[in-house]
Parts: structure tokens; sequence; C-alpha cells
């Protein structure tokens, strides 16, 4: 590993200062994917600032009626939280399928959203990757790739978002504020990662040198009845092959709202608004959801080992939204 | 900016069962490697040294968390309790106890991390955390039992590779009846 130096923040503006927009500095978190990278060498700062120490560790009711989720809190804290189970369950089930009970209570919410995908390539110094190193090549395509994307990717990049909790926040329109040495800003969900295109080591569109506050979940009444389910090799504590959230809401036999974001099969958090449009108005019927689900999935560009996950998604779309229909019944 | 200059080592002091330890430490030393090499705490193990296996789970701040992970110099001013601290005196903590009567383990490499784990899993289940295993999470479906289900889920983070599952989770779920017999008692 190599040597740094390391700094410990008390506010917002002592960790930009401490940082400095230094391409050679990065924010220390939980540290449970930073370190991790340190260790194998792929990641090689010159210094690390700590900001768990900073004031941004609460879960806060907004006055409209969504909730605001400070950038330290950890993922235990945001997963116990008893307005994050009663308002958006989903989230909650996102977080809690994701790594162990121990990571959890270390990883923040700004840190999970910024951890680098589990591509084998991107983790091993010695092989080539354009996310690692730009232009390098990516082995993925003609080699090990049977948990890679099927959505979004390009022949430069076919790597996966490792995140849970983010499958969850794209369904819920999330926002995620920022401070910046020249002041705040908010990125919407949809806007928050990059398209893959020919530069898959520009991930997110934060600005250099800032710093994630905070993440603001808008009022959605649908998301009360809202779930997460994930498809991983084992039973417990693994990557997802393919993750769905999903929240519905029922009147009379028709969808009257919805909402889809699946896990594990793009770059980023991916939010299904094509089979929502589809939805929408629909009856709530099994047809119904396949036909949403093949609408969205007709994007897909698998490879050869991982067109699994093109039907896996389809049986998820219509298994969830299949047991959600069922418990609104109830 | 008007920081310290840069510097690849720092003073710390850490609080371990109790007591201060001041040492200089190379930021990249991570507390597992503090606790077994500086403070002679070799009751922690190391296993994969990635975070993937549970090996060196310790308590920070009443929380478990893999120590392989945790830089150091970023535990100062944090509580931390090591296998070494959980039982008072000569008197063993009950999941300790628990995992003696039941045969908690084989090789017992894993099982300082695993009673770490264990200790804190039974606070988190009685705090009202749910877990992947609990099927309804609203706080309006009340705590989830700790069945055997749910303690595999919470105790996944801790692998065996003797295989000792069956019993590990018997213990953890004999101290746990245990715990709240005693909550009871006191009541």
């Amino acid at each position: 590993m190599r040597e740094f130096d390391y700094r410990r923040a008390h506010d917002v503006p002592g960790a930009l200062a401490l940082l400095d927009a230094d391409p050679e500095a990065r924010f220390l978190g939980g540290g449970t994917n930073l370190v991790d990278l340190m260790k194998t060498g792929v990641e090689r700062p010159a210094r690390l600032v700590d900001v768990r120490d900073l004031p941004l560790d609460r879960v806060e009711s907004t006055p409209d009626g969504g909730l605001r989720i400070g950038a330290t809190v950890t993922n235990s804290d945001l997963a116990a939280h008893p307005e994050v189970r009663r308002r958006y369950p989903a989230l909650t089930q996102a977080v809690l399928a994701g790594a162990s009970g121990q990571l959890r209570n270390m990883a923040t919410v700004g840190g999970n959203l910024l951890q680098r995908t589990r591509c084998g390539y991107f983790a091993d110094v010695t092989k080539p990757c354009n996310k690692r190193v730009p232009g390098s090549g990516c082995p993925a395509v003609e080699g090990e790739h049977h948990n890679h994307a099927v959505l979004g990717a390009s022949e430069h990049c076919v790597a996966t978002h490792p995140s849970d909790m983010g499958v969850a926040l794209a369904a819920f329109d999330a926002v995620v504020s920022y401070e910046t040495p020249d002041g705040p800003g908010e990125l919407p969900f949809a806007d928050f990662y990059l398209p893959v295109g020919d530069t898959p080591h520009r991930e997110t569109a934060l600005p250099p040198g800032a710093l994630i506050t905070g993440v603001t979940l808008p009022p959605a009444p649908v998301a009360a009845h809202s779930r997460y389910r994930k498809v991983r090799e084992r039973a417990s504590y693994a990557f997802a092959i393919g993750s769905i959230a999903a929240a519905l809401d029922v009147r009379d036999g028709v969808v009257h709202d919805v909402r889809l974001a699946f896990g594990a099969v793009a770059s980023r958090p991916w939010r299904a608004r094509t089979a929502e449009r589809v939805l929408i108005g629909a009856t709530a019927d099994a047809e119904n959801f396949a036909a949403a689900a093949d609408a969205e999935l007709a994007a897909a560009r698998p490879l050869p080992h991982n067109a699994y996950k093109v039907t896996l998604m389809r049986n998820l779309v219509v298994a969830e939204l299949t047991r959600l229909t069922e418990e609104s019944a109830r | 900016m008007s920081s310290a200059p840069s510097s690849t080592y720092s003073a710390v002091t850490l609080t371990v069962n109790g007591e201060k330890h001041t040492l200089t430490v190379d930021h990249r030393t991570t507390l597992l490697d503090a606790l077994r090499e500086r403070l002679d705490l070799t009751g922690t193990k190391k296993g994969c040294d990635q975070g993937q296996c549970g090996a060196c789970t310790v308590l920070v701040d009443g929380r478990r968390n893999v120590s392989c992970l945790q830089l150091a110099v970023a535990a100062e001013g944090r509580e931390i309790t090591t296998i070494e601290g959980v039982a008072e005196g000569d008197r063993l903590h009950p999941v300790q106890e628990a995992f003696l009567e039941l045969d908690g383990y084989q090789c017992g490499y894993c099982t300082p991390g695993q009673i770490c784990s264990a200790i804190a899993v039974i606070e988190e289940h009685a705090a009202g955390w749910p877990s992947a295993a609990t099927d309804d999470v609203r706080p309006e479906a009340g705590p989830p039992p700790l069945t055997p289900e749910e303690i595999r889920e919470r105790m996944s983070g801790n692998l065996c590779r003797c295989g000792a599952y069956v019993s590990i989770v018997e213990a953890v779920a004999r101290a746990a009846a245990d715990r709240s017999a005693a909550k009871e008692a006191a009541a």
C-alpha cells in the first residue's frame, strides 16, 4: 500500500479544505470499499480526509413528508430507522440485503453511492481495465462476464454497479446533495451516474472535490407498499446477480402508481421507466407485468454468459409485482 | 491551507477493553494489525484481511466491525472491545458460555470473531433491528422472533471453515434466550 497522509475533518468546510480538490486525495467514510481497494493497489491516495465525524449522521423528516438522510448515516442506522421502514420499506430491505452486519455498521450512505464495481478485472491491477486505466481495454467482454451488465453498457465496459441501497434510491427518485468549495449543489438520482460510453472511468456527475452531504427522498405514498428482492449465488452475504426494488399502488385492479428499479444489470442502479409507463393504467395481472418487463428489457444487449439475467429480471418483475398486488388485496 | 505538514504516521490513543494505549502508527496500519502486533491482543484473528470472513470482528462503540478494514488511526476516540475484554474477570460472557456448552466451534480460529459478532447480534435484535430474513420490516410488524433462519442471516458475515454452523446457531439462540429470560426476571 502506498503511504498516505491522514486528516480528520470535523465540519464540511474543513473537509473540503483538507481535500483541497486534490485528485490524489480521497474522503474516507466507513472505508469498507476504499481501504480494501488500497490494499489491492486499485486505489493509491496520497491523503485521506476522514469524514466520519462530520455532523451528517441524522435521518430527518422533511416538511413535505419525505426524508433527508445524512451522508455519514451508517447502513445499519438507515435500515433500522422507523420512518425508513414505515415509508420506504424497500430501502430498508435493500440495505439489509447488502454486505454483512459488520460492514453495514461501518459503511456510510455517501460511500455506498461512490463504491466501485466488483468486476474481477477492475479489482486485479495486473489486468487491463478501462475503468481503472482508461484505454487499456476490457477483458470482460470476451472473458468472465457471467455477472456483468446487460443494460446500458458499452464495448468499453460491461461492469455493474454493486449497490443494493442505490436500487431503492433510484426507484424513489432520490436527490443527492453535495458541497464544493464554490457552494452547494444537487443531482437527481437519474443524473448522478454518468452513461458508460467511452469514459467508464468517469462514474458520477459530481464536480471535482465535491463532498456528498446527504440524500433526500421526496414523499412517495406508493413507496409505503414496496419490496426489494435480491437474487444471488448463495443465500446471504453476496453481491446480486439480479435485484429489484418495486412499489405498487393498485386501485380497483388497475395500476395507479408503480416504481421499478433493477440492480446488478447495469453500470448504475437501473430505473425501469419504460416498464412503469406500460403499467400505469393497466390491469394488474401477470400478463401485463410480463409485457412491461419485456418492454424494458427490449434494450438489453446480453453477452454470451449473462443472457440469463434478461429472463431473471423478467421473472423478478412478474413475481414481485404479483406479490405486491396480492398483499394490497388483503 | 493552514494544516499541518503532510505526514504518513501519527501518534494515536486507542481505547481497548477500557485501557488507553498511546502508540505511533503508520497510517496504513489496520486496527487488526495494531491489536495483534502492537498491543499483543492476539485473540482477534486475521482470516481474509479483506472484510469477507469476519474472523477479525471486534466491537467499536458497542457495534461489531471488521477490524481489518478499520484503519487504526481512524479508530482514535472510539471504544474498542476485543474478545479479551468481553468476560468480567474470570466470569465468562454468557455468549462464551453458550459456545462452550454447545460446542460452537471445531478448530476455534473463527470463534473470537463469531462470539464478538454474536454478542452484537443479540443486542441488535433486542433493539428491534430487522434483518434480510425478516419478511415485514415495518415497525408496526414488531420485532421478528430470533429464529434459526434469522440467526443464520444475521451471522452470515462470520465464516467457519470447519462448518460448525449448526452448533453456532444453537449457541446464539441459547444465549439470546437466556438474556431475555434474565431481563424478564429482572423486570
